[in-house]
């Protein structure tokens, strides 16, 4: 019987608990990032790590996030298996030219010769009256490069199993984490859990239409849904893994319910919904009864915390989008 | 309380061997006569691919090349100090290092020929493929030193770059981190007075490259870049040092890029010639001859013969590569993208290798 954890884990413990797992299983895993040792991270994700796998696994480094992912490119080149945390997905600008120049193309450019397993892990996204530059949500610039995985979980099991597959995953994979959701869900999740990448999750089944989110926004869609169960069946899918995408999933929901809505707090210009409404168009295209609709975050800078509520996919505006869809 | 004095710094300069073929005895490295000649013929390996990739790339058989005419006494001097068990780290103008390491010349022409088959190149020699966006690489020779360091593995780490890339950021994280872990990096800058049209003097106002060492807590040092015994010799104690554990060293070596950034390039609208003419007296390969001829390693008009039968080498090795590159497909796009191929990219690949079957592929390359 594969142990469960005593008592109920939020998202944030998961990641712990994966990273954890992760460290006693492999010994070529290290963790390294600002403030990710004695202080155990800012949301303390790496608590108690270093003092459990020593100083030389967990590294506490300089505040240059550039050098933190570039160092751990070296590592992987070596041998290790390096998990780099950026604080907040905001700084990871800095470091963003050494993971499209670099992580993602390695094992092309050397022709296999210098795989890249390692996991960059980031908090995103609004919702937490955030000081700025701490609430954006621009997955789908990683998403937009050949040769990451990006994953973004919303449950604790999901975390959990996700990350620990990310960590054993020979490609490299940009593993962004839900900040406003990391200790408002709690589940007892198995030791032995294991997630496959690339495979998204019938969070709600359904016949009328699909509702697409991940991360943050699936309390949001799963709540619209069940406001308006009297009315309508609705699908939810949690993409779970956002590259690559698991199209045969979507595809079947779609063609069964004959309508889509994606809801991501990305801007809307080439969010996911973009995406994926391209996909449906090509792949579904007799079976859709409605135009695949988006509610995302709006293509203007993510405001400062006054307006965020705004600015995020609220449960009113997916009931909307919902009730427009339905009656078109 | 009184204004004092809470740090003194110096920086050294070292040459061994000067432009008239003169040594300083004392410091003269102890190279045996077959290290020295295998030094000798590398450097004229260096130039003579150079000279063979200008001119394919003129012919508009190679795409957009980079040379590194002068800069041969830095190549071979510094992958002559290194062990095979070290590794070199390239930026993109360290040809001579890469044939130095035992990467074949047929590989090497293949990358500029415009094909990724020219960086695979085998782990066991412990080199890098190159890398184009400046001074990013130099992280990548620290995260290596930081690995080697946990795995107690005695090794040093040869990082390459170029005077401009000392004004990146990734220049100055990279010296940061390494002095923070210790590593055992010896971080080599070919100080080549150009990054493309801008002159060493407006890169920065430091007086030396080698003292923005200083401000990462280790030390930086200034050589004669066009003499390959001081060049052999400061980087020789630098590796052992780092392999020891002592930590690591900048090294700034003073050389001139005597040709053109790239194919891209044309030096004539920055760059005065005559500055080209006094650095083409201190050319570091006629310097080394000088030496050997002394020395009765190599006999005076030797060269002349070394150069016909490397040249005549190349040849067949460029001959190799552009075979290759006759039978690439569009499968290659895609192959090498993941160790784990994803499913939805299969369409993507099946779309690109009808392309294939349906009209020929073209097989020129651009002029850049």
């Amino acid at each position: 019987m594969a142990e469960t954890t005593p008592n109920k884990v939020t998202i944030v413990q998961a990641i712990n608990l994966a990273l954890k797992k992760g460290m006693q299983s492999d010994p070529e895993v290290v963790l390294l990032g600002q403030d990710v040792g004695k202080s155990g991270g800012v949301f303390r994700a790496s608590e108690g790590l270093q003092e459990r796998f020593g100083s030389e696994r967990v590294m506490d480094t300089p505040l240059a996030e550039s050098a933190i992912v570039g160092c751990a490119i070296g590592m992987a080149i070596y041998g290790l298996k390096p998990i780099a945390e950026m604080q907040f997905s905001g700084f990871a600008y800095q470091a963003f030219h050494q993971i499209e120049e670099h992580v993602s193309r390695y094992h092309n450019r050397s022709r296999g010769e210098y795989p890249m397993p390692m996991v960059i892990r980031m908090p995103y996204g609004g919702g937490i009256r955030a000081f700025e530059h701490h609430s954006e949500s621009r997955e789908s610039y990683y998403v937009h490069t050949p040769g990451l995985k990006v994953i973004i979980p919303s449950t604790p099991s999901d975390a959990y199993g996700l990350l620990l597959a990310a960590i054993r995953d020979p490609d490299p994979v940009i593993f962004m984490e839900p900040k406003k959701i990391y200790r408002s869900i709690k589940e007892a999740i198995s030791e032995d859990l294991k997630i496959e990448i690339g495979k998204a999750k019938i969070a709600r089944p359904g016949i009328d239409l699909t509702l697409i989110a991940y991360g943050a926004m699936m309390p949001v869609v799963l709540e619209a849904a069940e406001k308006v169960e009297k009315e309508y069946s609705i699908e939810v899918i949690d993409l779970r893994t956002l590259s690559p995408l698991d199209h045969e999933t979507l595809m079947s929901s779609v063609q069964k319910t004959g309508r889509a809505i994606v809801v991501h707090e990305a801007p809307r210009t080439l969010g996911l919904g973009a995406e994926i409404s391209a996909l449906l168009m090509e792949k579904a295209f007799l079976h859709l009864k409605a135009p695949v609709k988006r509610i995302t975050g709006y293509d203007t800078q993510m405001p400062y915390f006054q307006l965020e509520n705004y600015y995020l996919p609220s449960v009113s505006r997916v009931v909307q989008g919902i009730e427009e869809t339905m009656n078109y | 309380m009184p204004e004092k004095i809470v740090g003194n710094f110096s920086v050294k300069h070292l040459s061994i061997l000067d432009e008239t073929g003169r040594v300083d005895t004392t410091l003269e490295p102890k190279l045996s006569t077959s290290q020295l000649k295998k030094m000798f013929e590398n450097m004229l390996l260096m130039r003579e691919f150079d000279q063979r990739s200008l001119n394919m790339q003129r012919q508009g058989r190679m795409g957009t090349y980079a040379p590194a005419l002068g800069q041969e006494a830095v190549n071979i001097g510094t992958a002559a100090a290194l062990e095979p068990t070290d590794w070199a780290v390239p930026s993109f103008r360290e040809h001579g290092v890469m044939l130095s390491r035992g990467i074949k010349p047929s590989t090497f022409f293949l990358f500029f020929m415009g094909s990724e088959e020219g960086n695979r190149y085998p782990r066991k020699l412990h080199t890098l493929p190159f890398a184009v966006p400046c001074a990013s690489q130099i992280l990548h020779a620290v995260g290596i030193g930081m690995a080697a360091k946990i795995k107690k593995d005695k090794v040093a780490i040869a990082v390459y770059f170029g005077d401009g890339a000392t004004s990146e950021g990734d220049f100055h994280e990279g010296m940061n981190f390494a002095g923070v872990y210790q590593t055992p990096t010896v971080f080599i800058c070919q100080n080549n007075e150009w990054a493309i049209s801008t002159p060493r003097k407006d890169q920065t106002k430091s007086a030396t490259l080698a003292q923005k060492a200083l401000a990462y807590g280790f030390e930086g040092m200034q050589v004669d870049g066009n003499d390959i015994l001081g060049v052999y010799q400061s980087c020789k104690t630098a590796l052992e040092k780092a392999r020891s554990g002592q930590g690591p060293q900048l090294l700034e070596y003073l050389t001139y890029r005597l040709g053109i950034h790239t194919t891209a390039d044309d030096p004539t609208r920055y760059r005065d010639e005559k500055e080209c003419e006094a650095w083409k007296k201190r050319d570091p390969i006629d310097r080394f001859e000088k030496y050997l001829v002394a020395k009765k390693v190599i006999q005076p008009g030797e060269r002349q013969e070394l150069v016909k039968q490397i040249s005549e080498y190349l040849k067949k090795e460029s001959e190799k590569a552009e075979a290759i590159c006759q039978n690439l497909t569009p499968d290659e796009m895609f192959t090498y993208m993941y160790e784990n191929f994803p499913e939805i990219l299969k369409p993507q690949r099946e779309e690109a290798l009808a392309q294939n079957n349906n009209s020929p592929v073209i097989k020129g390359v651009s002029h850049g």
